[in-house]
């Protein structure tokens, strides 16, 4: 009979997933601390020169601006996705017919790559021929030549919201389900009770949707970490550097200035970032995936 | 008195329906714009990639679908070699994803069986891949996979795939084989099947819906992959998708409608399985949240 131990059998089922994993996720995870201590172009024999990229990435603020590049767009990439996808769930959760019919739609942004889409949005918001700025100049809203991505100070913003269109209908599945737990009978209570839409929404959706919004943000922060398709697409990590967050980043040092040195160390910064957000997620509101998971076991 | 207090509260409900009605509007308002911010550049995809060329940047409003439709441009892009593209694309995701649930799949029952110290860390080990943004892994891949002389295969693009797709895949499955009864188990040790007829007989039927689930998440994200290709391929032979609409739109930089017919065929299969599945890929979706 079979029972906890393991055999020959279990040891075999495990291995496939446990080979392609350390050789091809986590040793190369390991090695890339190695790499950030040579001076290698990829082709020629590899020097080691210690902790020098690392000083020259702190010292010229390369790895600093990056860092929080990376931080200011997660944080807008939090702003605008959010509070639209709780809403939208909200919405999405009617029973209304309509309702059905308008999700159907919404998800239609999340089956194009992020590389369509940046291809799709750079000749949208192309400042001499693209659809915003002539529908903006049609009804009368500035001059109708904006380059929008060309704009160091907007760059990073529109592509947020970019972001936002294709990503805001995934989250708010999230919330869609968890608005269909909320008790029908709690609204009851309350409206007998003689509290307002608003006042329903604050004191009844919101506080119930809490855990959602906890597991949304977590998804929303750690997805933007390492967003680059659309990014690479759209702006290349300009103007000048307006848009280069650390994956960017990361991907220029390593594949366009053939650095594999530098690469690799805005790949740890990167890494270890990761590593932090998920402790700060983990101690800041006790939630995490895997909490969950060892509850189980 | 006690009867003159309902009658006051179902005034009052009555009232606050009827505000309710103007909440509803905002409501619906703000419902039909987001269908216009979200499906209206799809449209506007779709419209462009039927116009021609000639006169689209000076001609008629481009907001509006054209008198004059064209299906040229599409000649052009699978004359630019789509179809063999499609076919790299569909390659890679079809073998990354049988492999990334299969692999997670029995490691996924061998979690869920035993109660060995060591598989509690190999489950841990995986955990922590979640928690690790494994994109930071690309540099050593790239060398790994040209050591391994598959720089510029498909082989070289679904070896990784493959590694990276398992955490979440297997946190997902671990949730659902647990979920069967125990009893069901022993019902079949007791018969004396082995842990592989248990896993293909009782298992995978069970948990066949969630295995469907996960496996539209990860071709979802495998057909959509742009970072893989970019690093770990260069020739046009092993093109995929996405990275052939981005080097399409830098060949035929002005050329928007010819672009945009390249967008729509890069998402045409998607788009016809979620015509005729919709609520498979919604729920394939979900599956991506790990739950």
């Amino acid at each position: 009979m079979l029972g906890t131990r393991m055999n020959w059998q279990r040891w075999v089922m495990v291995l496939p997933a446990l080979v392609f994993f350390v050789v091809f996720a986590l040793v190369p995870m390991c090695v890339a601390v190695y790499y950030s201590g040579l001076s290698w172009d990829g082709i020629t024999d590899p020097i080691w020169v210690g902790m020098k990229n690392w000083v020259t990435v702190f010292k010229d603020g390369e790895a600093w601006q990056s860092t929080w590049l990376t931080i200011e767009l997660m944080g807008l990439c939090w702003i605008t996705q959010c509070p639209l996808s709780l809403v939208l769930g909200v919405f999405m959760a009617g029973k209304q017919k309509h309702r059905t019919v308008f999700s159907i739609f919404y998800f239609i942004p999340l089956l194009f790559s992020a590389a369509a889409i940046g291809v799709t949005w750079s000749y949208i918001l192309n400042p001499n021929f693209g659809l915003v700025n002539a529908i903006l100049k049609a009804i009368g809203i500035g001059n109708g030549n904006e380059n929008w991505l060309g704009n160091p100070h907007l760059a990073l913003f529109i592509v947020s919201l970019i972001i936002a269109w294709q990503f805001v209908p995934f989250n708010s599945l999230l919330f869609q389900g968890g608005a269909k737990q909320i008790p029908e009978s709690l609204y009851e209570a309350a409206r007998i009770d003689g509290a307002g839409p608003f006042r329903i929404f604050f004191s009844i959706t919101l506080p119930q949707l809490k855990y959602t919004i906890v597991t949304a943000s977590v998804l929303i922060l750690t997805g933007t970490l390492t967003y680059f398709d659309l990014i690479y697409v759209l702006t290349g990590g300009g103007p000048g550097s307006a848009t280069q967050v650390l994956a960017m980043d990361m991907y220029k040092q390593a594949f366009i200035n053939n650095d594999l040195g530098m690469g690799s160390v805005m790949a740890i910064i990167l890494a270890v970032f990761g590593l932090v957000l998920s402790l700060l997620i983990l101690k800041f509101t006790g939630f995490n995936r895997m909490d969950s998971q060892k509850e189980g076991m | 008195m006690a009867e003159s207090q309902t009658m006051l509260n179902t005034n009052n409900y009555e009232q606050r329906r009827h505000k309710h009605s103007w909440t509803n509007i905002a409501f619906t308002t703000f419902g039909v714009i987001w269908l216009i911010i979200s499906f209206y550049p799809v449209l506007y995809i779709l419209m462009s990639s039927l116009r021609e060329q000639n006169g689209f940047l000076t001609g008629s409003p481009t907001w509006l679908p054209t008198i004059h439709p064209t299906f040229s441009n599409y000649l052009t892009v699978l004359q630019a070699g789509f179809v063999h593209f499609f076919f790299n694309s569909l390659i890679v995701s079809v073998l990354s994803v049988i492999f990334t649930v299969a692999f997670s799949l029995f490691l996924a029952y061998v979690i869920v069986r035993s109660r060995s110290r060591m598989v509690r860390i190999i489950f841990n080990i995986f955990l922590i891949g979640l928690a690790l943004p494994i994109q930071a892994a690309i540099i050593p891949v790239y060398v790994l996979i040209t050591k391994m002389g598959l720089y510029d295969s498909l082989g070289g693009l679904v070896l990784p795939s493959i590694a990276f797709g398992i955490p979440l895949t297997l946190l997902f499955l671990v949730n659902f084989v647990r979920d069967i009864p125990n009893e069901l188990y022993e019902s079949m040790g007791i018969e004396g099947a082995s842990d592989f007829k248990i896993l293909f007989h009782l298992v995978t039927p069970l948990a066949l819906p969630s295995i469907i689930s996960i496996a539209i998440y990860q071709f979802i994200l495998a057909w959509n992959n742009f970072l893989f290709p970019l690093v770990l391929t260069q020739s046009d032979n092993v093109k995929v998708l996405p990275l052939a609409v981005v080097q399409f739109q830098g060949e035929h930089t002005m050329d928007i409608p010819v672009t945009m017919a390249a967008v729509t065929l890069s998402a045409l299969p998607l788009l016809i399985a979620y015509i005729f599945g919709g609520r498979f890929i919604r729920r394939g979706m979900m599956a991506g949240f790990g739950k």
